[in-house]
């Protein structure tokens, strides 16, 4: 007989999940216990088992959509006679029936469907509770029962008092909002400043979020070429690192003509630099590394050159020209390769910018990059010198024009005054799309760096 | 007059072991243990029994049919080792992890899953296990174990309590007053620390900057760290240490340093807070590989017998699961039978009008 298992909540409290894997397909014979599917929750990725044997009939759900808990997900044929379903399957609704009593039921669905805050999660669904049918009309027990109970329903049923006429927060106060609301207002690029709260005490809810996320959702697709990208962002859920990664470089490679070339520096001054900038209070608490000066010497030259921090659209067949930089960082993750990028970096002061770039790696190490802290690069930097290697040669990261790569610093003989010295050298090598940077414009942008690495002071030069 | 300023104790911390990760047997000056192949076979099979009905609670919840659920990967041997140490009179109050001493205190497992199902409020009747029910507040059993003891004091009887908690129990406040009440009476209670090394995301050096053993020494009693994955070394040490609390000699604690092979629990992921190879090197120090390896190098049990195991344990897990499912849900009403010990007007007076409530669906109650 046909036996379907329903999306379980893993997680006391959650209302859905994202079917990340499937581990079987139709036709396969699955056994107690044998894990069928992995799924992402708000709070971690489970691998589920089969709670039933046989073979599998339907796979409700495709790999990256997200179900809702309770609804059927795989249907297998079992070799029960049909009768079993007394001894299982009749537990287990059971069990449903429970899980649905567990659920804080909301007595009236107000006009406007709201999620209802649970402990854990983004509230529950207000198609998931159900009423039962009262005799004789509405609530005729509570009149005969005793005056100081109110029946345990009673309570919530009072929906959130109207907020005493939201008070107007002076944009100077920082704005109320759960941590998950201000996670969700980062990922769809929604300024909290900007988001009227109707929560308690003028707080910020979800719906707000949304409901601001979708105004400006409009104007953003009209003038998108043009816009500094903080808006409209998609959202794109990322399944494992080492396929996305894969199916980039593979794109890149294959659209995007390739060429690097290389260039070795004396980065002596750029270390003495780091030093200096190390003793300043400005710098104080950040990471100040050589990796902030080659940043900043690629968004000048980036300035200098806006061809190279561009895109190709073929769909239009146009170069899309940026006017603004959103520097990649190429991280080394226990999860993989991730290139999360610095918005805006050209318009970061120097001590901001290193703040970034050391939060950036710090968050892309411990695994919490966001999809939207990797999407809208512009051009990248790859630092392989921390893996003691001095070059190589960089794939693009998609959509984008150059790549920077920069190896370890290490002594060499070096000439300077027609005197061999001991000096700080390291390589670069700039890779580029050649559909838009020719030879010439790219040598002219590698040069630009190395010159500015080699006597910072040609940063102020030219910035 | 100077001030004292030492830390105390500086020397490395001091492990108790008799069953190295590899399956060898080792001597120890002040703890010793002689048991026979039935026995050693049978700290086998609790370990492996035990070890089934964890996974296949695991797998139970993942699968809608439990609403959470604790792991006990990884802490096999202390749970069996210290629950084997009991005698029927001693008292064992748990946290909400303790399934390996509730195996050994003859609780039925599918009793352990009716809390986690949500149709019981703890499925066993602990005078009848001298296993008390599952605590989920952090450390407050330790104050329970300590109360009770001070009653098998004033009872002058020959038994003992022992109070399980986890790392990191040690910094609530129960667990620190638990100490001293045990300490300053003298009580006939054993402190059992699972030390499996993480609070929920906590590492242990955020509870700690001593081992935890030493702890004891500062609330006036002795303490000893015994490998937590070595079921022999937990056995030997908890024995000791029950027999000095029932001879009068008081409290003491014990450490059992472990490791939490999955997580806090079915809501939680490790992955994010700890890194892979933590985990892979505590697997080569698994509990229950190195007892089959000494049983097999010393001929005490073959292959057959690791089979005929292996087939008993599914067969639990299959007779967990069957039982699992047709756990009858509660009476609504039922939440008012076991509140208090007497009749009590106030809760008479609530159970009526919430009678009344459920007898006004068109259904009725259900």
């Amino acid at each position: 007989m046909r036996r379907e298992f329903k999306l379980p909540d893993v997680g006391e409290g959650l209302t859905e999940a994202e079917i990340v894997r499937w581990h079987v397909k139709v036709g396969d014979t699955v056994k107690i216990n044998q894990t069928i599917v992995e799924i992402e929750t708000a709070k971690a990725v489970v691998e589920l088992p089969s709670p039933f044997e046989g073979v599998v009939a339907e796979l409700m759900g495709e790999e990256g959509r997200t179900m809702d808990v309770g609804v059927p997900i795989i249907a297998v044929d079992t070799d029960e006679p049909g009768e079993p379903a007394l001894s299982a399957g009749g537990t287990a609704e059971a069990g449903q029936a429970l899980a649905e009593d567990m659920v804080p039921s909301i007595p009236e669905p107000p006009a406007e469907e709201k999620r209802t805050p649970v402990l854990v999660g983004y509230g529950v669904m207000p198609s998931s509770s159900k009423r039962r049918p009262r005799k004789g009309g509405p609530a005729p027990a509570l009149k005969s029962a005793p005056a100081p109970a109110p029946a345990p329903n009673a309570a919530p049923a009072q929906a959130p008092a109207p907020a005493p006429a939201v008070r107007q927060v002076p944009t100077s106060v920082a704005v109320l909002a759960k941590p998950p609301v201000r996670k969700l207002a980062k990922d769809l690029g929604v300024d909290l400043a900007t988001v009227p709260g109707t929560g308690p005490h003028g707080s910020i809810t979800r719906d707000d979020v949304h409901a601001v996320a979708e105004t400006a959702a409009v104007p953003a697709e009209v003038t998108r070429a043009a816009a500094v990208p903080s808006g409209g962002e998609e959202r794109v859920p990322v399944k494992g690192v080492r396929r996305a990664t894969a199916q980039a470089m593979v794109a890149s490679a294959f659209t995007a003509p390739h060429v690097t070339e290389f260039l070795q520096v004396d980065v002596t001054e750029t270390m003495e630099a780091v030093k200096r900038l190390r003793t300043l209070p400005d710098f104080a608490g950040v990471k100040v590394s050589p990796l902030l000066l080659v940043a900043k010497a690629v968004l000048i030259a980036a300035r200098r050159y806006p061809m190279v921090n561009s895109a190709w659209d073929e769909a239009n067949q146009e170069i899309v020209v940026k006017h603004y930089v959103n520097l990649g960082i190429a991280a080394a993750t226990p999860r993989g390769l991730i290139v999360p990028n610095v918005k805006n970096a050209h318009a970061l002061p120097l001590p901001e910018l290193a703040a970034a770039l050391g939060g950036l790696v710090d968050t892309a190490r411990s695994g919490r990059t966001q999809p939207a802290e990797m999407a809208g690069g512009t051009i990248t930097i790859t630092n392989v010198g921390v893996f003691g290697v001095d070059a190589g040669t960089p794939i693009l990261n998609p959509g984008e024009s150059a790549i920077l790569a920069f190896g370890q610093i290490r002594d060499l003989p070096w000439v300077v005054d027609g005197q061999i010295v001991p000096r700080k050298v390291c390589t670069l090598a700039l890779s580029f799309d050649h559909r838009i940077v020719d030879g010439e414009l790219g040598s002219k942008m590698l040069r630009d760096v190395g010159a500015m690495l080699e006597d910072p002071l040609r940063m102020l030069a030219w910035s | 007059m100077t001030a004292d300023v030492s830390l105390g104790d500086q020397s490395p911390p001091e492990l108790v072991q008799l069953l190295t990760p590899e399956g060898e047997r080792v001597e120890h000056p002040d703890y010793d243990i002689d048991l026979s192949d039935e026995e050693l076979k049978g700290l086998y099979r609790d370990l492996v029994l035990v070890r089934r009905v964890d996974l296949e609670a695991v797998a139970l919840q993942r699968q809608g049919e439990l609403g959470l659920w604790a792991s006990l990967l990884g802490q096999e041997a202390a749970q069996v080792g210290s629950g084997r140490a009991l005698t029927d009179a001693d008292m064992a109050f748990p946290t909400y992890r303790e399934h390996g001493v509730a195996w050994c205190r003859k609780v039925d497992p599918v009793q352990l899953l009716g809390m986690f199902r949500g149709v019981n409020h703890g499925g066993w009747d602990p005078v009848e296990h001298n296993f008390h029910l599952y605590t989920i507040v952090i450390g407050s059993q330790t104050l329970h174990a300590v109360g009770y003891a001070m009653g098998i004091q004033r009872d002058g009887a020959e038994s003992a309590a022992i109070a399980y908690f986890g790392d990191g129990a040690t910094s609530q406040g129960d667990v620190n007053e638990a100490f001293i009440w045990a300490s300053v009476f003298n009580a006939p209670v054993v402190f059992f620390c699972q030390n499996n090394q993480w609070a929920i995301s906590e590492p242990l050096e955020k509870q700690t900057r001593i081992p935890l053993y030493r702890r004891a020494a500062g609330f006036g009693f002795p303490g000893v760290r015994v490998d937590g994955n070595d079921v022999l070394a937990c056995l030997a040490v908890t024995r000791k240490a029950l027999a000095d609390a029932r001879s009068g000699q008081g409290p003491s604690m014990i450490e059992a340093f472990t490791y939490r092979m999955g997580a806090h629990t079915t809501s939680d992921d490790p992955t994010r807070y700890r890194v892979a190879d933590e985990l892979e090197s505590w697997k080569l120090k698994d509990p229950i590989e190195r007892v089959k390896a000494y049983l097999s190098k010393n001929g005490i049990a073959d292959q057959a017998y690791f089979a005929e195991i292996d087939a008993e344990a599914d067969e639990l897990g299959r007779d967990l699961r069957r039982r699992c499912l047709a756990m009858p849900d509660p009476q609504p009403l039922a939440i008012f039978d076991h509140v208090y010990n007497e009749p009590h007007a106030l809760l008479a007076e609530e159970r009526e009008q919430f009678a009344a409530y459920l007898n006004s669906f068109e259904e009725g109650a259900r």
